[in-house]
């Protein structure tokens, strides 16, 4: 049995110990905002706050989230205001979005820690994840508006 | 009907239960489409709604096709809204069930593909609003007793004089009338919606982890399954020992099913891991050596013999004979794999009710009725919830309807009514076929003794994607498959003499409709020998095309907007120690018309950045500009891919890449800038999911050669080669 804090919530969940974050998030708890895309940290769908930094939830193992605040696309914000997400909604980003928690989550996290980045740090910062649909100009351009709007 | 137990599920999954009330606009499909269902055993009774009028004011617009990403939930809810004379901030929208009365009017089946779902819907959505509009206008009359001439409707009001009612507070009385025979649309001078960049209606919960995919949908008690499914094509399970399987906590059952063998478990992760755990042994299908180095030496061998002729104009050969100049080229392009960020997923739940199947796809008729066989049950016992797609690009409208077949046979090993999910993970995905094909194309054009274009023969070699699919007979016809020289056979400068072949290779390798199908490697051959062309007549590759598009009005438009954006003539900005070049290519696919300029850097050592894309597009008639500039912006990355690295490689039969760090797609790093023009046109709406595609790699590869001198002909690029 592992006890983690979800968004705030505190779970007790009944999983093999191997279990990584990412399908504990979703085939226990059913907070499915949080996506599978690869497996194997290559894509970035997964990525969640672990203490406010990124990670990749399907190569997290459960166990190691423990004791950790948990933050995930449904636990961003209580109303989908949060600058970030107000940014992308203003510009239009998604396509058919099924990346877009992971890409939210990043910029978010890289807002954190760099409130005013240029487009070479959002390149850097946000290469790991990745858009089919390309929505890549848009995402970089709403991380520009997010950051303008946080300043003010 | 069973809920999903996911918390962040949508409202759309309650299908009828908010149907109390309100009025229901529906069309009866025309005879020619019904007959066409006929033949597919389809029942024609239907509930035939496009739009339902809550007594609130909402406005719920029922879509008939497949989003997946191409924003067709928000445009055709704005056809609607359009002719409604609707309130915006009032329209939602849900997916259809599966009914003939959500047919694509010209396939007569459900289907989302083609870049087809504005231009079959246009005047049927935009009808569907006029027709509501028309009812409302006539309720609101009666209720005043004045004649409906005097009212008129305006942002979900009817109004006449002082008077006014919501059509929410019309709605029950509008469906007591009969629905007018007859509609007038809107003229394009009172236009409030149509050809606005309205947001799209799907992006808050897109935002927010709300949005449900296949892959979010949870059933009480549901299991998941994995599919351990042959490593070469053709191939078939022997034998398999599922004792390691079985041994893995949570693993619920292992189960042979026709395409391999099912680990059905509590939850992915243990279904994952029993597969790792399963031992099957594998019987070879014929051919399971192949090889993609192989493949190229026997496609060579076969471009060397004629091909089954799609067009023949003049006589070729002899002109090539007494070419004053003349360019013989082969063109390599290999196997693709669509890899959408969401991997297929199935949800059935198979019982004595019937079969229920929650998934994303863009093919429910075909799907439905694969389902139906598979389950030994009619058509009508099977639903399907068509949820969000997390991209399709082609795989979602499975040929053999695969991944929807397979997990019904999933649900039947299983047995006992319990609902499963067949999951793929990543490397099925990239493993698992259906790929766009390999091709190879050998090409010869020249110019006679005046320097004017004079011959050109073109043989393109590979499997023929139609065969083994729905529209097979249709497509492919006196050995021709269409789609394997489409964007060559009506190429807008083919001189007097011209002739094209499909030269067919049948290999076990299962093959499938990638975006923009045929288009995807025509265009990037037919637009860079157009640039041989222009150089062997001696001009400019855009001087070369205004002469040819003379009698082509729409590329000739197309193009001059993105020479003109483009600063097509000016001396590029030069940066220190890199070659930097400008291409242009024009193609048109699905009916619409597009234009791209690409502007490259190349490094020293040939490794390349694409700086800039300019791409002009005449889709006729505008429904959202934005989403039209979001595909150009999407096709262009998703064409850009293959360019720079994508691609498949097959060894001993087995295909080589497995996620995404063999299997490379574009990464933001590598996107281009690009800047979107569309044409202001009256003309017919077309598509636009995939034409901004096609013209990407050959504009890219002329602009390699203008900043490097190099021909390029084999697609990914190798940039070794373009060293200085």
């Amino acid at each position: 049995m592992l006890e983690l804090k979800v968004n705030g919530a505190t779970h007790q969940v009944d999983v093999a110990e191997d279990t990584p974050l990412l399908w504990v998030l979703r085939d226990h708890l059913q907070l499915t905002g949080t996506k599978y895309g690869c497996g194997e940290s290559l894509c970035g769908a997964c990525v969640v706050h672990l203490d406010g930094q990124p990670s990749r939830a399907c190569t997290t193992p459960a166990v190691a989230a423990t004791g950790r605040e948990i933050t995930t696309i449904e636990g961003l914000s209580e109303k989908g205001d949060h600058p970030v997400q107000k940014a992308w909604i203003e510009l239009d980003a998604p396509q058919c979005g099924y990346c877009q928690s992971g890409q939210i989550m990043s910029a978010v996290a890289l807002l954190n820690r760099n409130p005013k980045p240029t487009d070479a740090d959002i390149d850097n910062a946000m290469n790991g994840v990745i858009c089919r649909c390309g929505a890549y100009n848009r995402i970089r351009a709403a991380i520009h508006r997010a950051a303008e709007s946080m300043e003010g | 009907m069973d809920q999903p137990i996911n918390p962040s599920r949508r409202s759309f999954l309650k299908g009828s239960a908010v149907l109390a009330g309100g009025l229901i606009i529906g069309f009866h499909i025309p005879e020619k489409t019904r007959a066409a269902d006929a033949a597919g055993s389809e029942q024609t009774f239907a509930p035939n709604a496009f739009l339902r009028i809550a007594p609130d004011d909402r406005i719920t617009v029922i879509v008939k096709h497949a989003e997946m990403g191409q924003g067709v939930a928000t445009s055709l809810p704005m056809l609607v809204a359009e002719d409604l004379e609707a309130d915006w901030q009032k329209i939602g929208f849900e997916f259809s069930p599966v009914d003939p009365a959500y047919n694509h009017t010209v396939f007569g089946i459900m289907l989302t593909g083609g870049s087809t779902s504005i231009a079959n819907s246009y005047e049927q959505m935009r009808k569907a609003g006029a027709t509501a509009r028309v009812m409302l206008t006539e309720a609101a009359a009666d209720t005043w007793g004045v004649d409906a001439s005097e009212c008129s409707a305006r942002e979900g009001r009817v109004h006449h004089g002082d008077n006014s009612l919501s059509f929410g507070e019309l709605a029950d009385k509008a469906a007591q009338l009969p629905p007018p025979a007859e509609v007038a649309l809107k003229p394009k001078a009172e236009w409030r919606i149509l050809g606005k960049p309205l947001t799209r209606l799907d992006t808050p919960a897109k935002t927010n982890g709300s949005s449900t995919f296949g892959a979010d949908i949870y059933l009480e008690g549901m299991l998941t399954a994995v599919v351990a499914r042959p490593p070469l094509f053709g191939g078939r399970v022997k034998s398999f020992d599922p004792a390691g399987a079985q041994r893995v906590e949570g693993v619920v059952k292992v189960a042979e099913v026709p395409n391999g063998v099912a680990v059905i478990a509590k939850d992915f992760w243990a279904a994952q891991k029993g597969r790792k755990a399963l031992q099957v042994e594998w019987q070879a299908g014929p051919e399971s050596d192949i090889s993609s180095s192989g493949l190229e030496k026997l496609f060579r061998e076969k471009a060397q013999e004629s091909g089954n002729l799609a067009k023949k104009a003049g006589d070729v050969e002899q002109a090539l004979k007494t070419a004053a100049k003349s360019v013989e080229a082969e063109y390599l392009v290999p196997y693709l794999a669509h890899a959408p960020m969401e991997p297929l997923n199935c949800v059935v739940k198979l019982d004595e009710q019937g079969c229920e199947i929650w998934t994303g796809t863009q093919s429910q008729t075909l799907d439905r009725k694969a389902a139906a066989e598979v389950a030994g049950l009619a058509p009508e016992q099977v639903q399907i919830h068509t949820q969000m797609l997390g991209g399709g690009f082609g795989r979602r409208a499975s040929k053999t309807n695969d991944f929807v077949r397979e997990a019904v046979a999933v649900a039947k090993a299983l047995g006992d009514g319990t609902p499963v999910k067949t999951f793929w993970d990543r490397t099925d995905d990239i493993r698992g076929g259906y790929y766009r094909p390999m091709y190879l194309h050998k090409v010869h054009i020249g110019v006679d003794d005046k320097g004017q274009p004079s011959a050109w023969h073109h043989r393109v070699v590979g499997q023929q994607l139609m065969k083994g699919g729905p529209f097979e007979d249709a497509m492919i016809q006196d050995g021709v498959d269409a789609t394997s020289v489409e964007g060559i056979t009506d190429l807008p400068y083919a001189p007097a003499n011209f002739q094209v072949e499909d030269q067919p290779v049948e290999l076990p390798v299962t093959t499938l409709w990638w975006r923009s199908v045929g288009h995807s490697h025509t265009a990037f051959v037919t637009e860079t020998m157009a640039d041989e062309m222009a150089a062997l007549a001696g001009k400019d590759p855009a001087d070369y095309r205004r002469d040819a598009f003379q009698d082509h009005p729409r590329h000739l438009g197309v193009m001059q907007q993105v020479l003109k954006d483009a600063g097509w003539g000016k001396p590029l900005e030069q940066k220190g120690g890199v070659r930097r070049g400008r291409g242009l290519a024009v193609h048109k696919s699905f009916e619409s018309y597009c234009a791209e300029v690409a502007e490259v850097s190349v490094q020293a050592d040939g490794s390349f950045r694409v700086d800039q894309v300019y791409c002009a597009i005449d889709c006729g008639k505008i429904v959202n500009p934005d989403t039209i500039r979001a595909q150009m912006e999407s096709a262009i990355a998703y064409g850009l891919a293959p360019v720079l690295k994508s691609r498949l490689t097959l060894q001993n039969g087995r295909v080589q890449e497995s996620n995404f760090h063999d299997y490379e797609v574009l990464r933001m790093q590598e996107m281009p800038a690009v800047a979107v023009s569309i044409i202001d046109s009256d003309e017919k709406a077309t598509g636009v999911g995939e034409p901004g595609l096609p013209p990407l790699a050959p504009a890219v590869c002329n602009a390699l050669y203008a900043a490097t001198g190099k021909r390029v002909r084999t697609l990914p690029v190798d940039s070794g080669r373009l060293a200085s």
